[in-house]
């Protein structure tokens, strides 16, 4: 904050300052309580939801081994297999450790999401909607909105610390590094508060600002996952990450090594990123106009092109960006996890057994490709929701209402909007298997046969996607709750944590990552396919019957 | 003449608010029929359960010879709509809006497209996201009115515009007019009105408080009259005189309408010496049905709905 401070006081004195407060400041305590008047609900769920969970992991370490040798094997195993350290960083063989390794990750990213959401909530989403004007118009300074939105984040990042540490506590886990756990996961909600003060200067679009937070969040996944993958294993069995994990914040957190050596030292650098991050955006802030973005806007064509003539061509036009983003996204992943796949099949004996286990078969090389395809599964199916909520948004935000006055029936505009979800969906399953297959070196034959096995894993987004429709049709005033709780509840249920939480089996099966054939490493069976299938059409048509029959809720 | 909107009794409620209550409203085709209101009173509300976006809970509407709720995107196609709050896809440009409009409602004249973006004087190749209000309200008339439809529903589409602009949206409605199309005007602009509407019909939560051409409803409001008398006049208690304000051989009151005659022969014998009658305008009209309860609307309004107005006042 002291850098914000700084950064803020040295800008610009020239320009005219309110007579009381602190100049740029100035209003920062009213819209302070603004935001947590706004936020009343939503960041308290927040919070608790990662501490339910931070519990639930620490539970389920804590009642999931009968003996030490037990829990040795199993840290070993995590340890030693490349892929399972791609989403967590083994340290120190102790329970809390294991926690870490199985959890953190997944409390990392919710951290981090949960300040991108607040940040650009109150900062771009109110330029955007205009009620930046409104306020700025009041005896408010330039940097008063980004203040009052980063000081609410970072109050919610701090309590963050406490409840993961009681949540651990109270799942069983030993008191000593329930503190570090805790500010192990605040660290990346004040990195990514900084990243999202930042990029919410750069576009003019609440979306866009949000995206491409949310990608840096990705980046930082991606880094701190190779940097634990490319580490070595030492004598005690830690990992010693590679220079990667250092340039990601989720990599500092983990580097904070909780239940082990409980180092505090890394968290500063999320800190000093923070700082640094609020003081670039302050720059920019200063030179840019309210509303606006850092870019200019360019103009476009005069004339729609030829294509732009259905609810399809307008759906598809709208979410191009999107699915060129992610496609990016799927070229990356697929050519790192195919260029691992070697150092896999010649892995030493331990590793072997985890992907038997999520794959299903004793195929080393096949077990570690369906592991693969189910996880890409689980980020694609973020893309296909992402998709069907903006059907809600649509309507919501009004402009539904111009299309479906102009001719086109509701029945297909939403298929419009499935037909685009659904292909995307497959599209970024198949980049993902082509750019897996072609960096592994596999003949053409064999990435074909990649190719198939990667649409049968786009069944399950589908499935979570039909359950979006299904909920804009019945209950749209839920659906981005109920859209985003659906995929975090499939992704606790499936294979990746469904077991080890204790969920029953008919539980996990609910789940559509648990029912989705294990291709390639089984052959593909019809008749769970042609269930996820009949699930999928059975919600979509729910969704579009109780769209058709239902009031569209306009702006008024 | 057909009637292009026909709705009776039209009931709508969201939760506990009756937004529609009982709303009748006859639109005949070849008009332009001026719709009119305070906010809130239903005008949007109405026009989306015209358009077969919210279902009517009660009454039947008929529109073009269709159900608008069962046959929308069929009538939709016979149809252009202006909304009164207009959201457009921010990385879009302006062009392009107008062309997909125009084409999922089946293609638009691509001639009266240029005419009216040069006559409006829209840039189609910037980004909605940058467009006013104005220009956005431009980019949704455009997009309406380049289409050959038979029926134009506007819900105050000239908010935001500029006088200059206002006035070519009149010329190009009148236009539309003369080539025998129909147009549904919400609007508050009351010279818009006068300029553009051969009938009116004015709701009022929920309700149609008027209804008919202009000068039917002129005829429904009050006379005002001021009036000095050479002998002082000891009262005005008359049958449909209202508001009187007497001090000894000046008075000033209101005349409910076709009660003229029977003031002025109560008024002669105390010596007329002046007498100003001013005509109700449009805007005391609408001031007393906006105004909520200042003026309790008076007998004919209370009577009932629309047709039994046409029977108040002589010419």
């Amino acid at each position: 904050m002291t850098a914000l401070a700084a950064a803020l006081r040295s800008g610009d004195p020239g320009r005219t300052a309110p007579r009381h407060g602190v100049g740029g400041l100035a209003g920062t305590g009213a819209l302070v309580r603004l935001a947590l008047r706004r936020d009343r609900v939503v960041l308290p769920v927040w919070l608790l939801g990662v501490a339910g969970l931070a519990a639930s992991f620490a539970a389920m370490t804590s009642t999931g081994f009968d003996t030490p040798e037990e829990l040795a094997t199993e840290a070993a195993l995590m340890a030693s297999t490349p892929a399972v350290r791609m989403t967590g960083l083994m340290s120190g063989g102790t329970l809390g450790g294991y926690a870490m390794a199985r959890g953190y990750v997944t409390l990392a990213v919710l951290a981090g999401l949960m300040s991108v959401f607040a940040v650009v909530r109150h900062t771009r989403q109110n330029e955007e909607l205009g009620r930046a004007e409104l306020v700025g118009a009041a005896v408010v300074g330039r940097y008063a909105g980004l203040a009052a939105a980063v000081l609410v984040t970072i109050a919610a990042n701090v309590l963050l610390i406490p409840l993961v540490a009681a949540a651990d506590v109270v799942g069983g886990l030993p008191g000593d590094g329930a503190w570090t756990a805790g500010a192990a996961v605040a660290v990346v909600g004040l990195s990514f508060a900084g990243v999202a003060a930042v990029t919410a200067q750069l576009s003019p679009s609440t979306r866009a600002a949000s995206g491409l937070a949310g990608a840096t969040l990705g980046v930082a996944f991606v880094l701190s996952g190779v940097g634990n993958m490319l580490g070595s294993t030492d004598a005690s069995g830690d990992v010693r990450s590679a220079w990667p994990a250092w340039l990601s914040p989720i990599g500092w957190g983990q580097q904070m090594r909780a239940y082990d050596t409980d180092l505090w030292w890394p968290a500063l650098l999320g800190l000093a990123l923070l700082a640094a991050l609020l003081g670039v955006a302050a720059v920019l802030i200063r030179r840019r106009d309210v509303g606006r973005g850092l870019l200019a806007e360019r103009r476009g064509r005069a004339g729609a092109g030829r294509s732009l003539a259905s609810p399809l061509a307008l759906t598809f036009r709208l979410q191009r960006p999107v699915l060129v983003g992610w496609c990016v996204a799927m070229v990356a992943f697929g050519a790192l996890f195919g260029a691992l796949g070697d150092q896999v099949v010649r892995g030493d004996e331990t590793t072997t057994a985890w992907y038997e286990q999520m794959g299903g078969t004793e195929q080393v090389a096949a077990a570690f490709r369906t592991s693969m395809l189910l996880m890409v599964g689980m980020a694609v199916a973020a893309y296909t929701i992402q998709v069907l909520l903006r059907m809600r948004g649509e309507e919501a935000e009004g402009r539904l209402e111009a299309v479906l006055a102009a001719g086109v029936t509701r029945v297909r505009w939403a298929l419009g909007n499935g037909a685009v979800a659904v292909g995307g969906t497959a599209l970024l399953m198949v980049v993902f298997a082509v750019a897996m297959g072609a960096t592994a070196g596999d003949a053409v034959g064999d990435v074909v046969a990649l190719c198939g096995a990667g649409l049968v894993h786009a069944a399950a987004p589908v499935v979570l996607g039909a359950v979006v429709v299904a909920v804009v049709g019945l209950v749209p005033r839920l659906a981005t709750t109920a859209g985003w709780g659906t995929l975090l509840a499939a992704v606790l249920l499936g294979p990746l944590f469904g077991p080890d939480l204790g969920a029953p089996g008919w539980l996990q099966r609910f789940s559509p990552f648990t029912s989705v054939p294990k291709v390639p490493a089984v052959d593909v069976a019809a008749g769970p396919l042609l269930a996820l299938a009949a699930v999928a059409v059975g919600l979509g048509v729910v969704g579009v019957v109780a769209l058709r029959r239902r009031d569209l809720r306009l702006p008024s | 003449m057909t009637a292009a909107i026909q709705a009776r009794g039209l009931v709508k409620t969201f939760g506990t608010v009756r937004a529609l209550d009982g709303l009748e409203l006859t639109v005949e085709a070849g008009q332009v029929h001026g719709f009119l209101g305070p906010n809130g009173a239903g005008k949007t509300t109405t026009i989306r359960v015209l358009l077969g976006l919210l279902r009517a809970d009660g009454g039947r509407v008929e529109l073009l010879g269709g159900d608008p709720w069962r046959d929308a995107a069929d009538l939709h196609r016979r149809l252009a709509y202006v909304p009164g709050d207009v959201h457009l896809w921010p990385n879009l440009t302006g062009g392009e809006v107008i062309d997909l409009l125009g084409r999922l409602r089946g293609g638009l004249d691509p001639r009266r497209r240029a005419e009216l973006l040069e006559r409006f004087q829209l840039d189609p190749t910037k980004k909605c996201r940058t467009y006013s209000k104005g220009n956005r309200q431009k980019v949704a008339l455009v997009a309406a009115l380049a289409s050959d439809v038979d029926l134009y529903l506007l819900d105050e589409p000239t908010s935001g515009l500029d006088p200059l602009m206002e006035q070519v949206f009149q010329d190009v409605v009148a236009e539309r007019l003369d080539a025998g199309r129909t147009v549904l005007l919400s609007s508050h602009i009351l010279a818009e009105v006068e300029a553009l509407c051969d009938r009116v019909t004015i709701v009022r939560s929920g309700r149609v408080v008027e209804s008919g051409t202009l000068d039917q409803l002129r005829h429904l409001t009050r006379t005002d009259v001021v009036v000095r008398t050479g002998r002082p006049l000891p009262g005005l208690e008359l049958v449909g005189v209202h508001d009187v304000r007497l001090s000894g051989t000046r008075a000033e009151f209101a005349v409910d309408p076709g009660r003229l005659t029977d003031v002025l022969a109560h008024l002669l014998p105390y010596d007329v010496l002046d007498l100003v009658c001013s005509p109700p305008t449009l805007e005391e009209l609408f001031r007393r049905h906006y105004d909520n309860g200042a003026h309790p609307a008076s007998g004919p309004a209370d009577a009932g709905p629309a047709q039994v107005l046409v029977t108040a006042g002589a010419r």
